[in-house]
């Protein structure tokens, strides 16, 4: 039950990460024209944010077992 | 080549596939040897979220609002994070109370209440039509334009057709035989569906697999990687506006929404919740699911901007519909196997969708709408029939087939004026309202009845004026003027900007009201009104869910019944098979040989209700129960004095284990301590009778000479003199060793005095010299000292460093050879500290006796042949008194090459008397 209770707490604190990372303020700072490796500055961060917060999701998940 | 009945029978083969898929599920689940018993399979049965709207409907909203598309996801990853707090307790509330769907989740949570079950019921039925009307849309339309092949056509070109002639009514219809045959086959007082569940992951991978297909093609085959579409899409000013958030492609305010409404529908879509707690098989699944999931929805959309952009470049703008633009250009680039790849992972989408919403919704509509007011009705006798399983069955196939029915008028009615996600959306902003009734009813006991009773109602409401209704008004089934003028002309009833609330899209706008108004009464009434009985034990139940064991809530009842009248009230609903099985299961597992020996106690009663709970719903189950047994109402305070004592019992037992706990820990703190008693005992046995053996031997001696010295006066005068000069010697042994042996006890106990002073140990080893040097003449040794002229200050007491040194050069003396022996001792300093060696070119020290010389009595060599040189604990008493000042000291030496004795002192860290 410890260990459960911090892998819960681990994954709120996750979930707070993904709340900032896509939403306004820090949205407003990648919301501008660029591109990275061609692809526009905007869609650049978001899947990869999207796909860092998974791939730390599936660590808390997955290191506690 | 791609004619109607090749469409057509792919589409049926497919189907087939489905229903083999999930008959062979049921069968394995049968034998016992599930299928989809592992998280693989529960987090692609997960992605039953992406529907045609995912698959046609995403690209469409991409194509009108660039990345706008993407809240949708995003919204149940980040929930996904929050699953292992409130999914694993919603999961294990249901299990617990045999909850089969939100209907009854909600009910049973507030107080079993009927009239609570049925209102979700209504909501969750008339919120998903819209959704249902999507999938009808989206299949039909794909199905349409794809018999158009090779010629690119919108559907809605050709016109408006007769409903006998409309592909979309015989899709709903085919929709709902299908899943008929999938989903009521049987009853099951679970609720759980094996085989669907194994059709659906796989339907999860078919779209999967045919959306990357579209998109790979789209991406590298029509143009040249993302890169490629993007630079292309830039320099059109019009998409490039897409790129970016703001303006065209809509707030950050609308982006919040859709992601906040995503969340909770990600949790409260009867579908969703029918996969992720009806149909869970362990609880351990939703751990992988948590990331899993999430990986699915970001594969799923990573080419559907590509895409979007592909089909706005590709076709001339206002051609063809962007939510058609997966099927339509793979069909304007002459490729017809993928477009009937597509069509068919289009209808993946959508079957997979239907499928399990409808059995979803026809479960909540017989358990919570239809069988409670069917009961209610007295002149049906249904109390005496023998057997209702059928009767439950049939309600439920209606059910299916109207829900689809539904769908379709709504499709009809409304279908052509929005686009698909606009028409999903509706639906999500529906599924909201149940948020904060379940959510707060997992977490906040003193959450009631009334309270979310009034919550519910009042989103609903608000929800259908702001949304619902104006969609009718779109479609021209209300006047245009409800929109425009608001309600009789009201301007602050306009439906998009109530209250004069303007600056929000309309889904926006309307959470924000429906959620205002349902939050706000369900906390106002809840706070304003008092729980009966039932919902302060079930409050109980749910919130502390996680405390509770498994048959905890038998305790809460008291009555008389009869084990036959439970028995066959089980039987009307389930089958008087099943019923026999269950009983005896229970009776099994209680230890007794047939149900019928059972005691007809509070324990049964609960199972009873249990097991009707998952064919009837929680409160008709409730209702059938009091109305087969006698009943005595327990009264409000003694359900709480129950509670509380449960509670007591609870909290004792937790701190009854944490003091036993803390008594474990300090029995091994005890037993080590035990131990390290026993261990110093057996040396201190040890130290006596090795200092009495020590004491002896000069002793013995002593006394042997003493006696020859009296027994033979005649003794000569030079013998004489040898002999009390021998005597002397032992005597001086026997002193020192009683001195060492003392003073080692002293060192040991901590009762030694120590002087510290400043000194400089230069100063220490020229006296220690100085003083031994008449044993270096003696033996003939030659010393040699190299000694810095400026060493920094130690603190440390004189007396016993010089007892040191002297020790070591005594050692270093004895051992070494006479005449050709040299000692020579250095004095350096080592980083932080200074360093004394004493070499010596005696026979030297086999290594693995390097720390035994430094026990007590140990002297290294032939205990036999070679007469002990010292008592054996100079070097023991040298070791303590430099680890007192810090230091440390051993020895380096091979047999045959001398030894050196070394050992530091450390500097005082801000060096006195340094170079500073």
């Amino acid at each position: 039950m410890q260990k459960s209770s911090i892998r819960g707490q681990r994954l709120v604190a996750l979930f707070l990460i993904g709340f900032l990372l896509f939403n306004y303020p820090l949205l407003f700072l990648f919301n501008s024209g660029g591109t990275v490796f061609g692809i526009p500055l905007l869609y650049a961060y978001i899947f990869g944010a999207w796909g860092g917060l998974i791939a730390l999701m599936a660590l808390v998940v997955e290191k506690g077992r | 080549m791609l004619q109607g009945w090749v469409v057509i029978v792919c589409s049926f083969a497919y189907l087939g596939v489905l229903f083999a898929i999930a008959y062979y599920g049921d069968k394995r689940a049968d034998a016992g040897r599930s299928i989809i018993a592992n998280p693989y399979i529960y987090s692609l049965s997960l992605a039953v979220y992406c529907t045609t709207w995912t698959f046609y409907g995403s690209v469409g909203r991409a194509a009108s609002t660039g990345i706008g598309f993407l809240p949708i996801y995003l919204g149940p990853t980040l929930m996904a994070a929050l699953w292992w707090f409130v999914m694993l307790r919603i999961i294990r509330i249901s299990k617990v109370n045999r909850i089969t769907s939100i209907a009854d989740f909600i009910a049973s949570r507030y107080g079993k209440s009927q009239l609570l079950g049925g209102l979700v019921t209504v909501i969750a039925v008339i919120g998903i039509i819209p959704y249902i009307s999507l999938q009808l849309k989206a299949v039909s339309n794909s199905f349409v334009i794809l018999l158009q092949y090779p010629q690119v056509a919108s559907p809605s070109a050709l016109g408006e057709v007769p409903i006998l002639s409309d592909s979309a009514f015989y899709i709903a219809m085919l929709l709902a035989a299908f899943t008929i045959l999938f989903g009521t086959r049987h009853l099951d007082a679970t609720e759980r569906h094996e085989g669907m569940v194994a059709a659906i992951a796989f339907e999860s991978v078919v779209k999967l697999v045919a959306f990357l297909a579209v998109g790979a093609f789209v991406t590298f085959g029509m143009y040249n990687g993302f890169g490629d579409i993007f630079s292309r899409a830039a320099g059109i000013p019009k998409l490039d506006a897409l790129l970016t958030l703001g303006g065209q492609a809509g707030t950050y305010g609308t982006w919040a929404a859709l992601t906040f409404v995503s969340m909770l529908s990600i949790m409260f879509l009867p579908r969703q919740f029918q996969i992720a707690v009806v149909e869970n098989v362990n609880e351990n699944h939703l751990a992988k699911a948590i990331w899993l999931f999430p990986l699915y929805l970001l594969a799923i959309n990573i080419f559907v901007l590509p895409i979007a952009f592909g089909g706005l470049m590709h076709f001339p703008e206002g051609t063809v519909d962007a939510d058609t633009f997966v099927l339509t250009l793979p069909m304007a680039e002459r490729q017809p196997a993928l477009a009937l790849l597509v069509f068919i992972g289009g209808l993946s989408a959508a079957t997979g969708m239907v499928i399990v919403e409808t059995i979803a919704l026809s479960t909540m509509v017989c358990n919570d709408l239809v069988m409670p007011a069917l009961l209610r009705m007295r002149s049906l006798r249904l109390n005496e029939r023998p057997d209702l399983s059928g009767l439950l069955l049939g309600i439920r196939r209606w059910a299916i087939a109207i829900i689809l029915l539904l769908g379709y008028f709504y499709f009809r009615l409304a279908g052509e004026a929005y686009a698909l996600v606009s028409i999903g959306l509706i639906s999500f902003a529906a599924v909201a309202q149940f948020a904060p009734a379940i959510i707060g009813g997992i977490f906040w006991k003193n959450a009631t009845r009334s309270g979310a009773f009034a919550g519910l109602t009042a989103g609903f409401l608000v929800w259908a004026y702001t949304l619902l209704l104006p969609s009718f008004s779109r479609s021209g089934w209300l006047p245009m003027s409800f929109i425009e003028e608001g309600l009789f002309g009201i301007a602050l009833l306009k439906p998009l900007q109530l209250f004069g609330l303007e600056g929000m899209d309309q889904i926006a706008h309307c959470l924000f009201w429906s959620m205002l108004a349902n939050i706000g009464c369900y906390v106002w009434g809840s706070l304003m009104s008092r729980p009966s009985v039932m919902e302060t034990s079930q409050a109980s139940a749910f919130v502390d869910v996680f405390k509770r064991t498994v048959e905890g809530g038998s305790t809460l009842w008291r009555g008389s019944a009869s084990v036959d009248d439970l028995f066959s009230l089980v039987s009307r609903f389930l089958g008087p098979s099943k019923a026999a099985r269950a009983f005896g299961d229970f009776a099994q597992r209680h230890g007794a040989r047939s149900f019928r020996d059972l005691p007809a106690n509070a324990a049964l009663v609960h199972f009873a209700e249990t097991q009707l709970a998952g064919a009837i719903g929680s409160a008709s189950a409730r209702v059938m129960v009091s109305s087969a047994v006698k009943e005595e109402p327990l009264g409000l305070e003694e359900v709480m004095n129950i509670l509380d004592e449960a509670s007591q019992v609870i909290a004792y037992s937790h701190k009854l284990e944490q003091k036993s706990r803390e008594l474990e820990e300090a029995t091994t703190e005890l037993r080590t301590a035990n131990e390290r008693l026993k261990e110093l005992d057996r040396m201190k046995d040890d130290f006596i009778s090795t200092v009495t053996h020590e004491l002896r031997t000069p002793l013995t001696s002593i006394r042997a000479f003493s006696e020859i010295l009296l027994e033979d006066p005649k003794t000569d005068l030079a013998q004489r003199k040898k002999f009390l000069g021998i005597i002397v010697k032992e005597t001086e042994r026997l002193t020192r060793l009683i001195n060492q042996v003392l003073d080692l006890a002293k060192l040991e106990s901590g009762k030694a005095e120590w002087h510290s002073t400043e000194l400089s140990l230069r100063e220490v080893v020229e006296d220690a010299v100085a003083a031994t040097s008449q044993l270096f003449k003696d033996k003939g040794v030659a010393v040699e000292t190299a000694l810095p002229s400026e060493v920094p200050l130690v603190v440390a007491d004189r007396d016993r460093l010089m007892q040191v040194i002297i020790n070591l050069l005594s050692n270093a003396v004895k051992f070494c050879p006479s005449r050709e022996g040299r000692v020579r001792i250095r004095l350096s300093k080592e980083r932080g500290d200074l360093r004394v060696d004493v070499e010596d070119n005696g026979p030297g020290i086999d290594p693995e006796h390097h720390e035994a010389i430094f026990d007590k009595f140990r002297q290294v060599g032939d205990m036999l042949t070679d007469k002990p040189q010292g008592t054996g604990l100079g070097l023991p008493i040298s070791r303590q008194i430099v680890g007192h000042f810090g230091g440390r000291m051993w020895v380096e030496s091979a047999r045959g090459k001398g030894a050196t004795f070394s050992f530091t002192l450390p500097l005082p860290i801000p060096a006195v008397g340094g170079s500073a």
